[in-house]
């Protein structure tokens, strides 16, 4: 990838200024077309590149659109049955507890079946990085109502959009768990924009040092699309995600160490 | 079933349960994962109260689905785990057992079962023999299964249950009951230290430079894959057929067999001496693993004996195999109590005799 490019015709040397991470494997992304996923994995194993942290750290893969992310991330991994990814890295990191270990899920895995694991493991103050990526629907099977699908959202078990009175608002996992002891810093981003991707790779790198220092869980919440399930092109998705998404989940930090 | 051949060290007079976790310490367990429930509740209070003389870790889990998780974790990071629980909560850990199952990951869970179906009661049963020896969970596996019998192997079962897990990358179950866990006994108890820890290269310990990043999943989505991934399964399953182990009690010139794992086993050696003593050439066939199970060898003694008894704390679920071992060589029945009561060696004979007689009056 280090090689020079040249251009026949006017000779003009190309220097390359980016290229893919060593921490990504050859394999192209299975994503949709406009899906966040890639880009959070991208600056994930960006960032592991950069922290010089490839043999050290452990990785939990969800069930959800994301179950495949081991066949992307250069590291050890594990794939969780789906909702317990942060039981499986707890035992991880207990067993490994100089190691870095991240889990990686969506909502429908960490907000809905997995809440129990969710909230004990951040309880528990896990020294582990919990990423959430909340596109508000479940990709994966085919674009159901999520626990954060927005109130009047249409899926394909919400045809006629989601009753609130039936079955709650949106839940705010990430609001929830500043409450907890146990979480030590709660962020909120989003990587539709290059000042989204700019903060989240800040938030992952303080993530990691956090871990290193042992300082408790860290809860990296991304906003997220996903024009497959919400039936939108990709660009439909950005003006859906900033007009509809962020309103309800207001990007920022949640909950930031205390000195 | 008897400590006689056991002479190293000095004997403790210990509870089932305690013996157990005792036992995990001295296998070097680096990592145990657990959630209170009776009638096993004494493993991870023995754990935690004892955890500062030990390097290993206890921690209490918020449930059993979270437990057998964090042991998917560990096992998959090449830890020595284990964890425990009773009837109820095993049921809770079978989606987390066939995922450890299908991503062959080895690890010990031990159930000290009580009766069932449902919230059930906390007395001692044997009503979760097809759980542990059919799958438990979703697919085609296996776990490999151990019956201890006494507090002795409640403590040995423990080394020999990590041994045959790592040495086939399989999770290994201890299936025991209530009676056993609480019941105190006098057991001398294994050498710390004395299982050696194996090489683990396909554990998640961090990518070096040397190798492939390691995986561990059990996500197989082309067919074709998957089907490979079954068939060598089923391959590790046969092999692990060698590994079956059984005792016999007065089997040799037996006419009556009768068939027993477990507390039902210690009562049945009962049923034997009495009934020896009145006369009767009754028999005890104890399997200790329940997977692999002693078929081969019950299809031997089908040759001549004129019936044999499965005897449970159960409605009758082993007698499946026993049945299937005979080939209906010989009649096999199911006699026991179940939702936690249990029968008493008298009752036992009293109905070997029953049949004994019907069989006679029959054959007139």
């Amino acid at each position: 990838m280090n090689e020079k490019l040249y251009l026949e015709e006017s000779e003009i040397e190309l220097e390359q200024v980016y290229c893919k991470p060593d921490t990504l494997t050859e394999l192209p992304f299975h994503y949709c077309p406009g899906c966040g996923h890639s880009v959070v994995h991208r600056v994930l194993m960006e960032v592991v590149q950069e922290l010089g942290i490839q043999e050290e750290i452990i990785g939990v893969a969800p069930v959800g659109c994301s179950v495949f992310a081991y066949h992307y991330m250069n590291v050890d991994m594990q794939e969780a049955p789906h909702g317990r990814a942060s039981a499986v890295a707890t035992g991880i990191k207990r067993v490994l507890p100089d190691k870095y270990v991240f889990s990686y899920q969506g909502d429908g895995d960490l907000a809905a079946i997995g809440t129990s694991e969710t909230i004990h493991t951040v309880n528990r103050g896990e020294n582990i990085l919990m990423i959430f990526i909340n596109n508000g629907i479940y990709g994966m099977t085919g674009g159901q109502m999520a626990p954060t699908s927005l109130p009047g959202q249409v899926t394909s078990t919400s045809p006629y959009g989601r009753d609130v009175e039936k079955v709650g608002n949106p839940i705010k996992i990430a609001d929830m768990l500043c409450l907890l002891t146990g979480a030590y810093y709660v962020t909120r981003q989003v990587v539709h924009n290059p000042n989204g991707v700019r903060k989240l790779k800040k938030a992952l790198l303080k993530s990691f040092e956090y871990q290193k220092q042992k300082k408790g869980t860290c809860f990296v919440e991304v906003v997220s699309n996903c024009p497959s399930g919400w039936k939108m092109t990709p660009v439909q998705t950005i003006k859906y995600l900033e007009e509809q998404m962020i309103p309800n989940y207001p990007i920022g930090d949640l909950k930031v160490p205390q000195n | 079933m008897d400590n006689k051949e056991k002479t190293i060290g000095e004997a403790s007079l210990m509870k089932g349960n305690e013996a157990l976790a005792e036992a995990a310490f001295r296998a070097n367990i680096d990592a145990y994962f657990g959630y209170p429930i009776t009638p096993q509740s004494e493993v991870l209070e023995y754990l935690e109260r004892e955890a500062p003389k030990h390097e290993a870790l206890i921690l209490q889990a918020e449930s059993e689905i979270a437990s057998i998780n964090m042991i998917y974790g560990a096992a998959g990071a090449g830890a020595r785990v284990m964890t425990s629980s009773s009837s109820p909560g095993i049921s809770l850990m079978q989606e987390g057992l066939s995922y450890i199952a299908a991503a062959q990951l080895p690890c010990l869970v031990v159930n000290v079962a009580r009766g069932g179906p449902g919230l059930g009661t906390i007395q001692p049963s044997q009503g979760d023999y097809f759980q542990a020896t059919k799958g438990g969970g979703h697919g085609d596996y296996h776990l490999i299964v151990l019956a201890p019998a006494s507090v002795q192997e409640m403590a040995d079962f423990v080394f020999d249950g990590f041994a045959l897990a790592e040495k086939y990358r399989n999770p290994a179950l201890i299936l025991t009951d209530g009676a056993l866990g609480q019941m105190m006994e006098k057991v001398f108890l294994p050498e710390k230290g004395s299982l050696p820890k194996i090489p683990k290269p396909w554990a998640t310990t961090g990518k070096t430079k040397d190798r492939d990043h390691n995986v561990i999943t059990s996500l197989f989505i082309q067919p074709e894959e998957m089907e490979q991934v079954n068939l060598q399964l089923q391959k590790k399953y046969e092999a692990m057929q060698s590994e079956v182990r059984f005792e016999e009690i007065n089997t040799d010139d037996a006419e009556i067999i009768l068939v027993a794992y477990g507390l039902s086993a210690r009562i049945c050696q009962k049923v034997v001496d009495i009934g020896r003593e009145k006369g009767i050439k009754i028999g005890l066939l104890r399997p200790i693993t329940l997977y692999p199970y002693p078929y081969k060898r019950l299809r031997e003694l089908a040759n001549q004996v004129e019936f044999m008894v499965s005897i449970e704390m159960s409605a009758g679920q082993m007698v499946e195999d026993v049945r299937l071992a005979v080939e209906g060589k010989v009649p096999v029945y199911i006699k026991g109590r179940m939702g936690g009561m249990i029968t008493t060696p008298e009752e036992i004979l009293l109905e070997v005799e029953k049949i004994h007689e019907q069989l006679n009056a029959l054959q007139v």
